[in-house]
């Protein structure tokens, strides 16, 4: 069964036709890539799946709801979690409280005035920030971190509260090609228990922990399906050989 | 991976426990304000005019704190709060003149509800429709709310118009009045601590927490499953009811609460106390409080400059403004130390 079910979703920009008709099936359990070159609309079907835009017209459903127009706290609520394209750690604080505050947005504002969760959820952070190699940098301020390690520390913010949906913009933008490297090999681990929908511009990357593709092209779907079936249509070819 | 992980995790816990030990200032400038102020009626005793001037520093103090609530801790630019503190001293001097009551235990939570409802009010308007609010419609909301309220109660002659109310009756606690003094000055400092300890808990828990992350990135804790406008209406309502709370011990206070106890001017004051002293701490708008009025009392007290000295002070201000962001506070109180941390903590870490 589809975990998440795109279906015939446009949207329009003043007179921009960001995505036009744009119909995505994403199984539970899958790394799921968006491709595309620049301007194809990936960022822009991203959001709508977030909640940060809502679709000018066509449905998103996910786990069985229609979250077309639900708000992003709900969305956030019901299991799908976004890392952002521009990192967006919150510096000033530091990397521990980072993944507190995403692991503790269950709470009632009552237990959060206790502080009652704290001793609790010491443990998840801790070891969600080992999982990223951050966990003997959890005193830190999250804005000493290098780049590259603020993407891995926003990666385990979003994984932290165990989403069943997880959408990655650029995760390795700005990355050295070491640091990609360790990034694929970080997320593999979290695929029997968490769908991830990643939008990437380094192909080899995709490749590497993708199991299905949709490329997108000025707005439309031009083809879906495995790794080798996307490599070897032509429609596929023409634009990474014409124009990527 | 999950018995690495958590083994990893256990030792790098122990190398954070031994980050731990820097000094901390904080709490250092916090307990020499609080022996000051509580030494300040013995020490002034023989001076009543500074033992009343003292009173008004710490009843304002309290409106400074309400402000940085809003501002230095939740991100909400409010214009509004003397909306707050002027209507509920409005409402404990009309209680006193109809009503003939002014016992302090019925009169100050009175005014506490009073700044909460008309906070809630404007929080529901502001903060909670359906559409995300910009922080430029909610400053000039609540400067709106303020505007209206001080041109509403200037021509109603049942407050009093522009002439406002005077002959305020005395606050009491059964047969015992406060007149200005030192007894007054005890329960304005009451007040003040006990808001100020209730302050601290609130922006030192996991909902201080959200507060600090609301402030730098509302998008990011919206995305993370955080209802973002109603954890700002919350402390927004909670700054309005200690906003009422000083209102109320002002007008006690002075005997007298008029229009501008209502409007924009007021609210603006309480936005440079904040500032001066250094927003986002609690302690930031005492010290700004009693630096301005400290200041403002002896340059007005000075011949040579006694025409000039709104100019010199607020040239001070712009100066403070200009070149120290992070206000007074912030020439001794690191950035870090003043973010601090969030929630209980285990004594290992």
């Amino acid at each position: 069964m589809a975990l998440l079910e795109i279906a015939a979703v446009t949207k329009v920009y003043g007179p921009l036709r960001a995505l036009d008709g744009v119909d995505v099936l994403v199984e539970a359990g899958t790394f799921h890539g968006l491709i595309g070159p620049n301007g194809s609309g990936k960022s822009t079907l991203l959001k709508l799946i977030a909640g940060a835009h809502f679709p000018t017209t066509g449905t998103i459903r996910f786990d069985g709801m229609d979250i077309t127009e639900m708000p992003p706290y709900q969305r956030a609520r019901n299991g799908l979690s976004l890392k952002f394209q521009i990192t967006a750690v919150l510096t000033e604080l530091s990397v521990y409280d980072n993944v507190l505050l995403a692991l503790q947005s269950a709470e009632t504002s009552w237990q959060l005035l206790r502080s009652s969760s704290r001793l609790r959820l010491d443990d998840e952070v801790m070891v969600a920030l080992d999982r990223f190699r951050l966990a003997d940098r959890a005193d830190d301020l999250a804005g000493e971190l290098s780049h590259g390690e603020q993407q891995w520390l926003e990666i385990a913010m979003a994984l932290a509260p165990k989403p069943k949906l997880l959408l990655l913009d650029e995760p390795t933008g700005g990355m050295s090609p070491e640091e990609r490297r360790v990034t694929g090999e970080l997320l593999e681990p979290i695929k029997p228990d968490c769908t991830l929908i990643i939008v990437e511009h380094d192909l080899d990357f995709i490749k590497n922990i993708c199991d299905r593709l949709t490329v997108l092209d000025q707005g439309r779907v031009i083809g879906s399906g495995t790794i080798d079936e996307i490599e070897r249509d032509p429609r596929v070819q023409e634009i990474y050989t014409s124009r990527v | 991976m999950g018995v690495a992980t958590t083994r990893g995790a256990a030792q790098a816990r122990k190398v954070r426990g031994s980050r731990k030990l820097a000094f901390r200032v904080l709490p250092v400038v916090e307990l020499a304000a609080l022996v000051s102020l509580v030494a300040a009626p013995f020490v002034l005793a023989e001076r009543a005019a500074l033992v009343t001037l003292m009173t008004n520093i710490v009843i304002l103090s309290l409106f400074a704190i309400s402000f940085d609530l809003c501002w230095g801790f939740s991100g909400i630019m409010s214009f509004g709060q003397a909306l707050f503190f002027g209507a509920a001293g409005y409402v404990v001097a009309l209680v006193g003149r109809d009503l003939d009551f002014s016992q302090l235990l019925g009169t100050l939570p009175l005014a506490m509800l009073i700044g909460g409802l008309l906070s809630a009010a404007l929080a529901a308007f502001l903060l909670l429709g359906r559409k995300t609010p910009t922080s430029i419609f909610v400053a000039f909301g609540t400067l709106t709310g303020a505007y209206a309220a001080e041109r509403l109660v200037s021509g109603w002659h049942y407050v009093g118009a522009g002439n406002g109310l005077s002959s305020i009756k005395l606050m009491a606690f059964g047969g015992f009045e406060f007149v200005e003094g030192a007894a007054f000055y005890s329960v304005a400092l009451a007040a003040l601590v006990l808001v100020y300890a209730a302050s601290r808990v609130l922006v030192r828990s996991q909902l201080g927490l959200v507060l600090a992350g609301m402030r730098q990135n509302e998008e990011r804790l919206a995305f993370f499953g955080y209802r973002v406008q109603v954890f700002k209406a919350i402390v927004f309502i909670f700054a309005g009811m200690i906003a009422g709370l000083s209102g109320a011990l002002y007008s006690y206070h002075q005997g007298f609460t008029g229009p501008s106890n209502l409007g924009p001017g007021l609210s603006t004051t309480a936005v440079i106390y904040c500032l001066f002293g250094g927003s986002g701490t609690l302690i930031g708008p005492v010290l700004g409080t009693v630096a301005i009025e400290l200041l403002s009392y002896v340059l007005a007290d000075t011949d040579a400059i006694r025409q000039f000295w709104p100019v010199i002070l607020g040239v001070v201000l712009l100066v403070v403004v200009m070149f120290q962001p992070t206000g007074l506070l912030g020439l001794i109180v690191s950035a870090r130390e003043r973010i601090g941390s969030f929630g209980v903590r285990r004594g290992a870490r």
